[in-house]
Parts: C-alpha cells; structure tokens; sequence
C-alpha cells in the first residue's frame, strides 16, 4: 500500500508535467502565427526568414521536450 | 478507462513503449562492452551506407543533367551549403564536409528509424550528447582560435548599459554552457517522443474496438514523425551554424 | 488506481529481465559501446563525404555551370549573327529598292523624252499641214472672188446692154469692185 502511494505521486507528476508539454504547443503555435502574420503583410521578406521561424520553434520546442522528458522519468525512471 | 483496461489484461494490454530503445548484443548474450556488436552499431552502419548510397552511389553518373538519385545527392549538398553561407557566412564554408556529415548522419538515422522494428540512435541521449558537445566543444576552441580573448566578448553586451552588463554576462554564460544540453535533449527528445507515441497507440491496436482509431493514430503520427526528421536534422544543423557564426564573429 | 499500479508492476517486471529498469536511454552500461560505434559510424561518414562524394558534387556542380555559362555565351553569339544576317538583308533590300527606283526613273525620264520627241514632231506636222491648208485656202478665196467679180461685171455689163444703156467698161469695174469691197 505504501508503495502504491509512491506510484500514485509519479503518475500525478507525469501528468502535471504534460501539462508543460501543451503549454509549449502554444509557444510553438505563437511563434508559427506570428510569423504567417508577417509574411502575410509582407510576402517578399517572408522566404529569407524560414530559417529564424525555425530556430524559433525549435527553441519554443525544446521547453516542451524538456517537461516531456520529466514525464518519461518519473514513469519509468524514478 | 479502467473497465478497458481490466478487460484488456486477458489480452495483453501492456505498454512497453521504450523497450524498442534497449541496446542488444546481435548475437545473442546480454554483456554489452565496449566493442559488442549491437543493434545500434547495425543501424548506425546501415546509416553510413545509406549516406554512401545516396551521396557516393547516387552521384557516380557526374551527369551534367542530373538522374534522379544524383538530383537527391545535389539537392541536400545544396541544401546545406546555402544554408551555411546564409546563416553563417562565407568564411563558414571550411566547416562544410563537417556541417554535412552531421546533416546527412541525424537525416538518414531519423529516416531509417522510423523502419518498424528498427532502432534510433538518434533517440539516445549518449549519442545525441556526443554529437552536441562535439560541436559545443568545436564551437569553443575555434572562438578562441580566432579571436583569443576577444571572444569573450561573447558575453559582455557592449550595446546594454554598463550597469546591467554584469547580470546580462551571467545570463549569457548560463545560456552558452545549457546549449549543448538543450541541442542533444532536442533531437534525443523529439525521436523519443515521436517512436514511444507510436507504440503507445500500437499498443491500443490489440483491443478490437479501439484498432481503427489505433491504426488510424499510428498512421497520422508516422507522417508527423516524418515530418519531424526531417526537420529535426535541419534544426540541429541550422542551430550548429548559429553557433558557429557565434564562434566567428563574437561581436553581438 | 489498482489498474494502473497493476500496469506499472507489469512494465517493472517486463524490465526486471533487464538490468536497469526504465528508460534504456539512461543504461549508463550500454554507452560505451554506443559511443564507440558512433564515433567509427561519424568518422566512416565524414570520410566518405569529405573524400569522395563532396569533391565530386562540387567538380559536377562547377562543370553544369560552366556548361551553362559556355551555352549561353554561344547563344549569345548565334543572337548576335542572326543580328548581322537581319541587317545585311535590311541593307540589300534597302539597295534593291534604291535600284529599282532609279531604273524607274531612268526608264520614265526616256520616255517621256520620246513622247516629247513625238509630240513636237507631231505637233510641226499639224502647223505644216495648216499652214499649207491656210494656203490653199486662200487661194481658193482669192480666185473666188476674182471669179465672183468677173461674173459680176459681165453680168452688169449684160444688164445694162440688155436695158439700154451704155455700157462705160471702167465705171462699172469701179461700181463692182466698189460692192464686192462694202
């Protein structure tokens, strides 16, 4: 029984830190939008910029691998 | 959820959605040293020979018009040359052979992980790790080749005002030394993420009812794990450019 | 809750054959080897690129541009002789019609040399023929009127014999011509 209270906190955990995990979609979202809105505004700037949008989203990313790689640990690691 | 669950366990309703990461010796045993031949080491050849067959084998017509296999081989070499001369500059361009190994290595391990029953190197953290600290360590000792100390300037924002360049400093330093952490968790993470998806809902595949919805779910998610190695390789790249224009030209 | 504690002890003994349970990504055993097979994997690759594929990429990339340079410079060139060609035939059409004009002239001026030739022979002709007929004319004008008036006279001498009278020869000349004149 102890013991099924020590699962009990490693799933809560895993599930709170999926929560980074969506929150980090937003950022990946934000970045991504933000980008269409100003390629939209100006279409001919937009082609030498694919290169920022994407270290963006690969930093807005990251964080959200970060949280995901703490769920993983808690459910199989800890 | 539950009542699923507990009439799924008659059927073998387990997750084992990382056993597919373990390294196993190929012929039997469970030592694995040093030299062991492993699974990784297989799909790590498989990986070189894909990069000799694209770039070597596809290449061996030098067409001045190009067959489809060379057209492949000169778009990726393309690909990354411009990418380099963009991102980093021209004087960029002696790192290329190295830019690109890294490029094609994470493109075609990526790709041929995504083979069922295949293994990612990519979604080990020891080899994303060497792969990162080879190009933190790089990054480095070529800033301070070039440019001595002046390299340091790195992190000390002459455009902030004096009083906030201190705080800025450690800010920076912080930032410099988590890349490497960041760029190999990145990479490592995403496969991770991508292969254990897929074998989470593989796992649902075994209830009757839910196998449509699993299939389905698998074959969404394959695309977007497509999707995501090849981007993936090209972030990792990109990023390993910008870091390198960091080392070349430190001024902020 | 006990379901998922049941899973949880499932995936533990699925791995308690393993030696660490898990993530196998943090085995810190098996990173040895991985380490060892990744370094012999990135030095195989970076030799095959940097040795053979690279420098041949390149030298066929350098050959399509220069054959595309050479192609164009030839087009350039054929551009240009169609050029030449356009203006030689330009030119020669320009003298053909230069040429033609002038035999145009030429021809027109000649004959309207001969017309006037023609014309004024003609025209010499026609005064001879009504000079000559104005003659003649007047000839005949002349001889009528002298006839007219030698009727005339015998006529009036006739006249006045056959009334009578006397005829004085001069007066009646002089009274005929005097009529023939008003």
């Amino acid at each position: 029984m102890e013991g099924s209270i020590a699962e009990m906190g490693k799933f809560i955990g895993a599930g709170l830190s999926a929560f980074g995990m969506g929150l980090a979609a937003i950022g990946v979202g934000n970045v991504a939008g933000n980008f269409l809105a100003g390629a939209l505004r100006n279409p001919s700037a937009a082609g030498g910029q694919t290169a920022t949008l994407f270290i963006g989203i690969a930093f807005a990313e990251a964080l959200g691998i970060f949280s995901f790689l703490v769920a993983l640990l808690l459910m199989f690691a800890v | 959820m539950a009542d699923n669950a507990h009439a799924a366990e008659g059927t073998g309703l387990v997750f084992h959605p990382m056993d597919q990461f373990k390294v196993q010796p190929l012929f039997g045993g469970t030592d694995v040293s040093w030299y062991t031949p492993t699974n990784a080491m297989l799909w790590l050849a498989l990986t070189v020979l894909a990069v000799f067959l694209v770039m070597v084998v596809g290449t061996r017509g030098r067409a001045v018009i190009p067959s489809r296999g060379q057209s492949i081989g000169e778009l990726a070499y393309g690909f990354v040359y411009k990418m380099i001369e963009d991102v980093t500059g021209k004087d960029a361009i002696v790192y290329f052979p190295y830019i690109m190994t890294l490029f094609m290595f994470i493109l075609m391990n990526n790709f041929l992980g995504l083979i069922p029953a295949s293994f990612a190197n990519t979604a080990q953290i020891a080899v994303t790790a060497i792969l990162a600290f080879a190009v933190f360590f790089a990054v480095t000792i070529i800033g301070f080749v070039k440019h001595g100390t002046h390299f340091l300037g790195l992190f000390w924002v002459t455009s902030a005002p004096l009083a906030i360049r201190p705080v800025l400093a450690v800010i920076e330093v912080i930032s410099y030394f988590v890349r490497p952490v960041s760029h190999s968790i990145r990479l490592a993470g995403n496969i991770t993420a991508g292969h254990a998806v897929i074998k989470v809902f593989a796992a649902f595949a075994g209830l009757v009812a839910l196998s449509p919805l699993a299939i389905l779910g698998i074959t969404a998610m394959y695309g977007l794990e497509m999707l995501v190695a090849f981007i993936q390789a090209y972030v990792f790249t990109i990023l390993t450019c910008v870091y390198l224009k960091d080392a070349l030209h430190p001024s902020h | 809750m006990a379901t998922e504690s049941h899973g949880a002890e499932a995936v533990a003994a699925g791995h308690a054959a393993a030696e660490s349970a898990g993530m196998p990504q943090l085995a810190v055993e098996t990173f040895g080897n991985q380490i060892f097979w990744l370094l012999v994997a990135l030095v195989a690759t970076y030799l095959i690129l940097s040795r053979v594929a690279l420098p041949r990429i390149a030298a066929v990339l350098a050959e399509r541009q220069g054959t595309i340079t050479n192609d164009i410079a030839a087009a350039e060139e054929l551009k240009l002789k169609a050029k030449e060609a356009e203006a030689a035939y330009e030119q020669a059409l320009a003298d053909a019609r230069t040429q033609a004009n002038e035999i145009v002239e030429a021809t027109r001026a000649d004959i309207k040399a001969d017309l006037d030739a023609a014309l004024e022979k003609a025209d010499a002709e026609i005064a001879a023929k009504a000079a000559e007929s104005e003659k003649a004319i007047a000839e005949i004008r002349a001889n009528a009127a002298e006839s007219a008036a030698e009727v005339a006279k015998d006529t009036a001498k006739e006249l006045i014999a056959a009334l009578g009278g006397e005829v004085d020869g001069r007066s009646v000349t002089a009274a005929v011509n005097a009529r023939m004149k008003g």
